[in-house]
């Protein structure tokens, strides 16, 4: 019984594909599993969206949507109806072909980042020895739809909104990917099932995610700070900042491009929440030994849905910050420290097994965190600010 | 030959084609990337998967991007006035020509030259790793270094001296 209700969407798929002749069964195999994403991420789209406009209403102290339906709980559809249903304006000026493009390439790119993600036991759509490098080469091409939609619409708001979002989305790639990296060095595999294989062990009833090390709670807190960014989610909105830019590299979309954008954005981040949560926070496995009766694809999904709501919550709490800050940031402090966390993952590895590794590892990573704050609140000053160009 | 190469040949051969025939540079550049991806999925298509998506990473993420920023920040995007070709195509031509000649030459010699293997060799990521790391270890620390070494010429060309106001 257990088994079954854990397996339930493998034995769906396999009893559907059954259906078929023998020669249409691996494309039926296949397609069934893009369907199955394809409605699956927009469904938690629609929830992660009244989810944030009543949580953020809430912290803001007010109520939020709350007229269609009961608590309003049916404006997602509302609002979807509404999109598909508004005039599509393309401005007169505007590059008509690319500025169709953009969001096209960016709903695909981000879709096809779910092809390598484990949701649950047996549950990933390609099997791949390189997973993760396959993860960030795709998500490495959403840069270009932004300043494909920045560019082709011939409006200055957007192509400042753009080039400002491709510089953050660049810079915080790099903290991204080497704080992944740590993963794999303890894992010794770029394959994702194989992260989560290792991650689903347990001591004591406590499960072995990479989070409970001291490499691996620094290298999730980098990885948390560089995918807030990579998502242009606040306080890293800059490139989308309404009080300057109007609505940055989207300025000139509405209708139904509109909310590709908006879709792309929040399957971006229910995508990187899903990368985050297979690294560090154990994939689909329990988080007790006990509770393993649950099925594998609920813990996933509870996961993801979790960190939809640090999310929120982030945005709800944190300012904007400065776009020198911003660069200042991840140059400065997010990269320096994702390579010392390296540094401190090869220690993890060569230590062996025992107690001393944790007392080591720990007081490097404590000693440098603690370091840089002392001398950063001693060293802060507020002057006028000051730039510095380049030419 | 399969219909998937003869897809992604067309593709790559068009982008790179529409690269040197459109009028306006940013388009010349997604065109461009355009060719990137097509050999990137070629690369895929030979079940080399660490070099295709090193491909799509380096080119298509870094790369093109830095073209059409450099595109920006420097002419400015407006279409050119006249004919995008420039007086010595001809030459231009004739030593691409050349250069594909000899460049296929050798790829059909080649094929003469090593006798035919039964099965092509599986290489995983994590061979190419151990590689990198081991025998190779001391040219991937080159070029490191040139990197690292032509990363500060690059800050040091765009920084302003100390006592310079601005």
């Amino acid at each position: 019984m257990i088994n079954t209700l854990d397996q339930i969407f493998v034995l769906l798929k396999q009893w559907i594909v059954g259906l078929f002749p023998e020669v249409l069964q691996p494309i039926v195999g296949i397609v069934l599993c893009v369907v199955a994403i394809i409605v699956t991420f927009p469904a938690l789209f629609a929830i992660a969206v009244l989810m944030e406009r009543k949580g953020l209403g809430r912290m803001q102290n007010r109520i939020g949507p709350n007229r269609v339906g009961p608590y309003g709980i049916l404006q997602p559809v509302a609002d979807g109806l509404k999109s598909l249903t508004k005039e599509d304006i393309v401005p007169y000026k505007a590059d008509a072909v690319v500025h169709f493009m953009a969001p096209v390439v960016l709903v695909v790119v981000v879709f096809m980042g779910y092809a390598v993600l484990p949701m649950g036991r047996n549950m990933t759509l390609v099997h791949m020895d390189a997973a993760l490098l396959f993860y960030f080469a795709i998500g490495a091409c959403t840069e270009l739809s932004v300043f494909m939609a920045g560019w082709a619409s011939r409006n200055k708001y957007s192509l400042l909104g753009a080039m400002r979002a491709v510089a953050q989305m660049i810079s915080y790639e790099v903290p991204l990917l080497m704080s992944s990296v740590a993963v794999v060095m303890i894992t010794g595999s770029l394959s994702l099932d194989k992260i989560v294989e290792a991650q689903n062990q347990y001591t004591w009833g406590l499960p072995h995610w990479y989070i409970f090390t001291p490499w691996g709670l620094a290298g999730f807190l980098m990885f948390a700070i560089a995918a807030t960014a990579e998502t242009n989610r606040s306080p890293f909105d800059l490139p989308e900042g309404e009080s300057e830019l109007v609505a940055g590299y989207f300025t000139e979309y509405s209708g139904f491009k509109f909310a590709e954008f908006f879709l792309g954005e929040y399957v971006g981040m229910l995508s990187i929440s899903g990368l985050g949560t297979t690294l560090f926070l154990g994939g689909w496995s329990a988080p007790l030994e006990v509770l393993g009766f649950m099925p594998s694809w609920f813990w996933f999904f509870a996961k993801i849905m979790l960190s939809m709501c640090v999310f929120i919550w982030l945005r709800g709490t944190l300012p904007r910050l400065r776009q020198d800050q911003l660069m200042n940031f991840a140059w400065k402090f997010v990269l320096p420290m994702t390579l010392l966390n390296l540094l401190v993952a090869a220690l993890w590895r060569f230590l062996g097994d025992g107690w001393l590794r944790w007392v080591v590892c720990s007081a490097i990573l404590l000693g440098a965190y603690v370091l840089v704050g002392r001398t950063e609140m001693r060293r802060r000053h507020y002057g006028p600010r000051s730039y510095r160009y380049a030419e | 030959m399969t219909i998937v190469f003869w897809i992604l040949a067309a593709l790559t051969v068009a982008g790179g084609l529409a690269a040197v025939t459109l009028r306006n540079t940013v388009h010349c550049a997604l065109a461009v990337t355009a060719a990137f991806a097509g050999l990137a999925l070629l690369f895929l298509q030979l079940d080399a998967q660490f070099a295709g998506f090193a491909q799509i990473l380096v080119y298509i993420g870094a790369v093109a991007i830095l073209v059409v920023f450099a595109i920006l920040l420097t002419r400015g995007s407006e279409t050119a006035e006249h004919g995008v070709f420039s007086r010595t195509w001809l030459a231009g031509l004739c030593i691409a020509a050349a250069v594909f000649a000899v460049l296929g030459w050798a790829v059909l010699r080649s094929v003469n030259a090593i006798p035919q293997q039964a099965a092509a060799p599986v290489v995983s990521v994590k061979d190419i790793g151990n590689a990198l790391m081991s025998r190779y270890v001391l040219p991937l620390e080159i070029v490191a270094l040139l990197l690292t070494a032509a990363l500060v010429g690059a800050v040091m060309v765009a920084m302003h001296e100390k006592g310079e106001a601005k």
